[in-house]
């Protein structure tokens, strides 16, 4: 397939995805916060269409939960009790895209609640969890990856285009940042900032340390552009005609920067997430009762909930397809953007 | 030698930059750790100030930072609050434990990837290749956290593996080789979610490199002199691909390092990670430095490493050092 297709195909896949995870607020069946205490630890229900009986339905169904004769914690389905799934279901408030307010889901039952990833410690549903984690977790990504960026430019910017000391100075200090364990970065930097706030500065305060740690290799980057983009032709034909040096950045050495940003914004965005997963596991980041898709898994520290309740793995592999989507965009950007890079080896030559 | 010094001097360089960078971060911080007994009405407004003088907390950064460094020559590294006794000690037994992992860790997962990514280059394009490569790229999507949990939550599933500490409650009483036995056990999974998490990179890199080096001219006249296939691979090709793969090498110890930060924690391993999370929850700021510098000098020990390496192995760095 030819780069053009499979980057459009990649943009399809990852904005879809997205779109799903946009409108949480339809696709879930309850609000995330919503508890139900008295059934904690659900396992998951599965979808059916074919009963015990072997009829088949057209409507999907599942089975209600029970207690397992003799256990207080342990569920199996009961196979009297079927619920039909309802489709386009009024249910609790939402609003879409924060301002939309809406009550229709996209499925939904009467009585008895459709779980489909189980219940947590709470009796909340872990899919509604889920998909509105990863609101929190996937713009944590994107807006520290903006703000990693942005550092990224003016320093890479500022480093090539004006050269000498100032150059000297912001390219060892990026070394510095380079040359630290970016996680123990990450420590380091959280280490220092209140502990203990409500979840939305919470998440400012993640975005902000997670933008502050990754510059350095875009900056890198940035610089190596700019060197080579300022002593092209067109450019010191600018600067002869009279052209300010901010008006040359801005109109002809940043833009050729663009690729750049953007094959480095599919990598960064990805590897952010995944940092805003791993503070708020360990209980650094955003904390409960917003979800996010690192503090979902955080319950997984308890040894009894991973023996008893594998089911509370789940929602770790749903960040499996986002990477892929992304790896996958950021390799099609490289070859567009690159194609004399790719390999044209002949196929086994040395056999 | 001036290679060298200028190596060695850049390492310093880069040490004492991030400790006075961790310093600057502390003084951003608000709060301390005797800022929770100042909600304790046992304890004297008095005291608490004079625990902060004894601990020097009321000192301007400079002299702070100055005292520190004076700690760190003499062995200790500052004072941890929580512990209440130099960090050094505490930090060296979790270092050495986290070092055990990563080396390990290191070792296997290169030794894995070279043989693998050659093989891989060999046949370039071709079935074998393709597999690996969606072997590879499977394997790259999936991240760490879900990596090590997965791992975790089937070897509670099975029982085949030990699911955290390092050792067992009756170690002490083991015999030598019973004792081997039992860390190794307990290694185990740690090893293995760092080795995972750290393969498909490497297997890429090399196989990318080896292959652009099987391309070359003198490799087409290596093979017309007749000389055998693993000399080949193993003795041309790999040498003539080492300078990427050298610098490859201190970035992996760099990522694994992280990596190993995390996997401490989610297996429960007494290394630097659990120590780091727990003296950032504390507010133990010293221990939090020691453990950040203690790692950056890992770090940087790694790419002196790479270096000295690369100096070895490839003689154009010989030449440009004296050049330059």
């Amino acid at each position: 397939m030819s780069a053009p297709r499979t980057f459009v195909k990649w943009l399809v896949t990852l904005g879809s995805l997205h779109a799903i995870v946009v409108g949480a607020g339809f696709f879930t069946p309850y609000d995330p916060i919503e508890q139900d205490r008295k059934n904690p630890y659900f396992p998951p229900m599965r979808l059916h269409l074919v009963d015990e009986q072997g009829r088949l339905h057209l409507r999907p169904f599942v089975y209600a939960l029970k207690l397992r004769a003799g256990t207080f914690d342990q569920y199996e389905p009961d196979t009297s009790q079927s619920v039909p799934v309802k489709f386009f279901k009024s249910g609790a408030r939402y609003r879409l895209l924060g301002f939309v307010p809406s009550r229709i889901h996209l499925f939904g039952s009467e009585g008895t609640r459709i779980c489909l990833l189980g219940t947590d410690a709470y009796g909340r549903d872990q899919f509604s969890r889920l998909l509105y984690g990863g609101q929190i977790s996937l713009l944590a990504g994107i807006l520290g990856a903006g703000c990693t960026l942005s550092i990224g430019l003016c320093v890479g910017a500022a480093a090539g285009y004006f050269g000498g000391w100032r150059d000297d100075a912001l390219m060892r200090v990026a070394e510095l940042f380079l040359s630290l364990p970016w996680l123990y970065l990450l420590f380091a930097l959280r280490a220092f900032l209140p502990l203990s706030v409500s979840p939305l500065k919470a998440f400012f305060l993640i975005v902000a340390v997670i933008g502050a740690v990754g510059w350095a290799r875009p900056a890198r980057l940035v610089r190596g552009v700019v060197l080579s983009a300022k002593e092209r032709d067109f450019v010191r034909a600018a600067r002869g005609f009279g052209a300010s040096d901010l008006y040359l950045l801005r109109r002809h050495v940043l833009p050729e920067t663009s690729s750049i940003l953007l094959t480095q914004a599919a990598i960064l965005i990805p590897q952010f997430v995944l940092a805003e997963m791993t503070l708020s596991f360990l209980g650094l980041g955003v904390p409960e009762p917003a979800p996010s898709w690192g503090n979902l898994l955080s319950s997984l520290q308890q040894y009894s909930v991973l023996v008893s309740y594998w089911w509370m793995y789940l929602p770790a592999l749903a960040m499996v397809p986002f990477f892929l989507g992304y790896l996958g965009l950021a390799s099609s950007l490289q070859e567009r953007l690159e194609p004399y890079k790719i390999e044209r080896r002949i196929p086994g030559s040395l056999a | 030698m001036r290679f060298f010094l200028r190596r060695l001097s850049h390492a310093l360089f880069v040490l004492a930059g991030v400790s006075i960078l961790t310093f600057l971060f502390t003084t951003l911080a608000p709060g301390n750790y005797f800022d929770e007994m100042r909600l304790n009405p046992q304890i004297a407004p008095e005291s608490l100030a004079a625990l902060r003088a004894q601990y020097q907390l009321d000192r301007p950064l400079p002299i702070r930072y100055a005292s520190w460094v004076n700690s760190v020559l003499h062995g200790e590294m500052g004072f941890s609050f929580a512990y209440n006794s130099p960090v050094a000690p505490i930090l060296f037994v979790r270092a050495r434990n986290t070092l055990l992992l990563t080396i390990t860790a290191t070792l296997l997962a290169w030794g894995i990837a070279l043989p693998l990514g050659i093989w891989s280059a060999e046949r370039f394009g071709r079935l074998p290749d393709r597999l690996l490569s969606w072997a590879t790229a499977a394997l790259l999507v999936v991240p760490d956290l879900a990596l090590a949990l997965g791992l975790l939550v089937l070897a509670v599933r099975t029982g085949w593996f030990p699911t955290g500490g390092m050792t067992s409650l009756d170690f002490a009483s083991l015999p030598l080789g019973g004792k081997l036995r039992d860390l190794a056990l307990h290694m185990t999974l740690p090893v293995v979610a760092l080795v995972l998490s750290a393969l498909p990179l490497l297997i890429r890199h090399v196989r990318a490199a080896v292959a652009e080096v099987l391309d070359a001219p003198f490799m087409l006249a290596a093979k017309g002199h007749g000389i055998p296939r693993r000399t080949l691979l193993y003795r041309y090709a790999l040498r003539a691909a080492a300078n990427p793969l050298i610098s490859l090498f201190g970035f992996s110890i760099g990522a694994l390092l992280s990596g190993s930060l995390l996997i401490e924690v989610v297996m429960s391993w007494p290394g630097l990670g659990p120590l780091l999370l727990e003296s950032i929850l504390s507010r133990d700021l010293y221990v939090v430095i020691g453990g950040v510098l203690l790692s950056t000098l890992f770090l940087v020990s790694g790419n002196f490493l790479a270096d000295i390496l690369l100096y070895w192995a490839d003689p154009r760095i010989r030449t440009e050092s004296g050049v330059r």
